[in-house]
């Protein structure tokens, strides 16, 4: 059984969604990032994605890109990426990287595939990379035991989300809204029927993202989905935040809301 | 059906296809650049205007539109002159000007924006948005949306909407939502991020009208066919006007539409050379240039895999040149498939060589250049150097210099 498989099954059997938390590496420092996503995951985060820093985060709102320009003002590298799953993936959390195509492309998928799986990196999650131009990356992520996540969205046809979820193992992320990532007021009515959509083509969990922040919301996507993904809400909480230890004390207040939201 | 003086553009110009036979393939592919790297959501609205646009341009009712708009509206065809005086400094090769600086609004973005307006009003679309650098493709889409009452909103670095203050003014008074971009580096690569950000979360009503030769497919595809006008046009006059086709063609390349726009009618001619111009900035041994496919290496960057400034871990790098329309750190697909196939060749030219052949045009010809246009006018310099007195050089002048002024008089003292 995979990581992210075993995670799944224990949230059934605990009869509840798994929680996924979303943090860029080298955010808000290279240690401060192992930092926060262990706070993430002792507070409650199921699964942990580790943003690999882009230079043009095309899919990502000003939260996002925000951290991800303070992550590459750091300096951080993709062996900091490397070293942020390594610490991550200690404390047990199935541990994936959220990645633009280019860095891995410009890496080599083979050695890309091969360095993660070696950190202890359950798998990757590529936004940008669409099942025509996935073939190597599934042939390398496979050679090396690792799964891949591809995207659905709200505008996918039916024949599309096939497509997708042909290619995805541990779980599909379905896109909640047409639009960039980023916390919104409320949840998009357009995720409930693209969850339902994607279970048509797929015995694979389901996992819902963009626009989630609060406990309440996260009850409500859980209500229908296997998994609930929080990004940006964490980020904001440590932009905010005036001192490291002050900004940790909030990702743990907020990722207790997020794990009591997904149980209720 | 051949083109006459009433038609400039015949179904055959814009037709799927058969009598070019260089189409990208049905994912989008030259040889192994362009595709879609974008995120899924997308895809769907790519789709709808890929197949849009294969209806379009089998549609003679389509062709006949854009042929009036481009005749009465954009002011084709644009003549040809013959450069002798600036010639001399060539070596005294024939110099022959391709006048896109003569179209309404100055530039040749006018022919792509024309035709993308009205694939925008087929695809029932009421909204543009689009990305713009030195404001002239900004400035063109606003003026095409006016034309044909469809709300448009233009993303601009915030660095280019100081330096370009002018055309910022010329959207807004075209009724154009000018927004600066104020994330990255604040120029065109950023404003092209915005502007698919906009894209994706309005995608029903909108239309992302892209304005170069890069960008997922179909668009590298849609606006080398728009643009392709240029180069059928040239090839004619420049028959009447020498008996022959020329020695080289010669264009500035940045995303690569004014290039692709006059080489494609010539592809097939292999007679004649395409040399393409990117900006040299301060020099290839430099860091402040935009060499992308003289010096980068093959990445993706903005939805196509093509050739792109990038470092060891694939991060784009930031582009610089004097020319605002020529700094960008990635290029066409098309053009990355002619340059690995041998096709055509891409040289740099550096801002220094760009400015003496702005001021050289203006000065022995009364004809003031865009700067994008200057580098490919110092290629043709370089060019008839090479080639000897006998040789036949035709330019792409691209744009116009009236935006440039501002450069111009720093530059040079003025």
């Amino acid at each position: 059984m995979t990581t992210l498989q075993a995670v799944f099954e224990k949230a059934r059997a605990e009869d509840r969604a798994a929680l996924v938390g979303y943090l860029p590496a080298g955010f808000p420092t290279k240690d401060g990032a192992i930092a926060a996503a262990t706070a993430m995951v002792e507070a409650g985060c199921d699964v942990i994605e580790i943003g690999l820093p882009y230079s043009d985060p095309l899919m990502d709102g000003p939260t996002i890109q925000d951290a991800v320009h303070r992550s590459l003002t750091n300096g951080t590298r993709i062996a900091d990426v490397l070293r942020t799953v390594e610490g991550v993936a200690r404390t047990g959390a199935a541990t994936l990287v959220m990645t633009y195509w280019n860095p891995v492309d410009r890496y080599g998928a083979e050695r890309f595939a091969r360095d993660l799986a070696s950190a202890g990196g359950a798998g990757t999650i590529t936004p940008d990379l669409t099942p025509e131009e996935a073939g190597a990356w599934i042939e390398a992520s496979e050679a090396a035991g690792i799964d891949t996540v591809f995207l659905v969205a709200p505008s996918s046809t039916d024949d599309r989300i096939a497509k997708v979820a042909a290619c995805c193992t541990g779980f599909v992320y379905a896109a909640s809204l047409m639009g960039v990532t980023g916390a919104r007021e409320s949840v998009s009515a357009a995720a409930e029927g693209l969850v339902k959509r994607t279970r048509s083509h797929t015995e694979l969990p389901v996992c819902v993202g963009l626009g989630v922040g609060t406990g309440a919301q996260a009850a409500e996507v859980a209500a229908y989905a296997d998994g609930v993904i929080v990004g940006s809400a964490f980020i904001r909480r440590l932009l905010d935040a005036p001192d490291e230890a002050s900004g940790l004390a909030a990702l743990r207040e907020l990722a207790r809301e997020l794990a009591g939201g997904v149980r209720r | 059906m051949t083109a006459t003086e009433d038609t400039l553009l015949t179904s055959a110009d814009l037709a799927a296809g058969g009598a070019r036979g260089d189409d990208p393939d049905a994912r989008g592919k030259f040889g192994v650049f362009g595709g879609r790297f974008v995120p899924e959501a997308l895809i769907p609205a790519l789709d709808e205007v890929a197949a849009e646009y294969e209806k379009a341009r089998n549609d003679p009712a389509f062709i006949s539109e854009f042929d009036g708009l481009l005749r009465t509206y954009a002011g084709r065809p644009t003549t040809l002159t013959e450069v002798p005086r600036f010639a001399e400094h060539a070596g005294g090769a024939r110099i022959v000007l391709k006048r896109e600086d003569l179209t309404h609004t100055g530039a040749h973005k006018i022919n792509n924006v024309l035709g993308q307006a009205l694939l925008t009003k087929r695809l029932g679309k009421t909204r543009v948005v689009a990305e713009t650098g030195a404001g002239q493709h900004g400035v063109a889409t606003a003026t095409a949306a006016a034309l044909m009452g469809l709300e448009c909103v233009i993303y601009m670095g915030a660095v280019d909407c100081e330096r370009q203050a002018l055309n910022v003014a010329r959207m807004k008074l075209l009724g154009a939502t000018v927004v600066p971009v104020t994330n990255g580096s604040q120029t065109l690569k950023d404003a092209i991020n915005e502007a698919f950000r906009d894209w994706v979360t309005n995608v029903d009503r909108t239309h992302y009208l892209f304005g170069t030769v890069a960008g997922p497919h179909p668009f590298p595809e849609i606006v080398r066919d728009f643009a392709r006008i240029i180069g059928v046009e040239a090839r004619r006059q420049i028959q009447e006007l020498t008996g022959g086709l020329p020695d080289a063609v010669a264009a500035a390349v940045g995303g690569g539409s004014n290039a692709i726009g006059i080489f494609h009618a010539f592809i097939e001619d292999e007679g004649v050379q395409l040399h393409g111009y990117e900006a040299g900035g301060r020099g290839a041994d430099t860091e402040e240039h935009a060499l992308t496919l003289t010096t980068g290496s093959i990445g993706v960057l903005h939805g196509s895999r093509t050739y792109v400034l990038q470092d060891d871990e694939g991060q784009t790098i930031e582009s610089h040149s004097i020319s605002a329309g020529l700094d960008y750190p990635g290029v066409g697909p098309e053009h990355a498939w002619l340059k690995d196939s041998g096709r055509a060749t891409y040289h740099g030219v550096t801002d220094d060589e760009a400015m003496e052949a702005f001021a050289l045009l203006a000065r022995t010809e009364g004809i003031i250049p865009a700067l994008e246009s200057s580098h490919a006018l110092a290629g043709a310099l370089r060019l008839g150097r090479e080639l000897g007195p006998e040789a036949t050089i035709l330019v792409n002048l691209s744009g116009r210099g009236d935006k440039d002024m501002g450069t111009a008089m720093k530059y040079f003292n003025l």
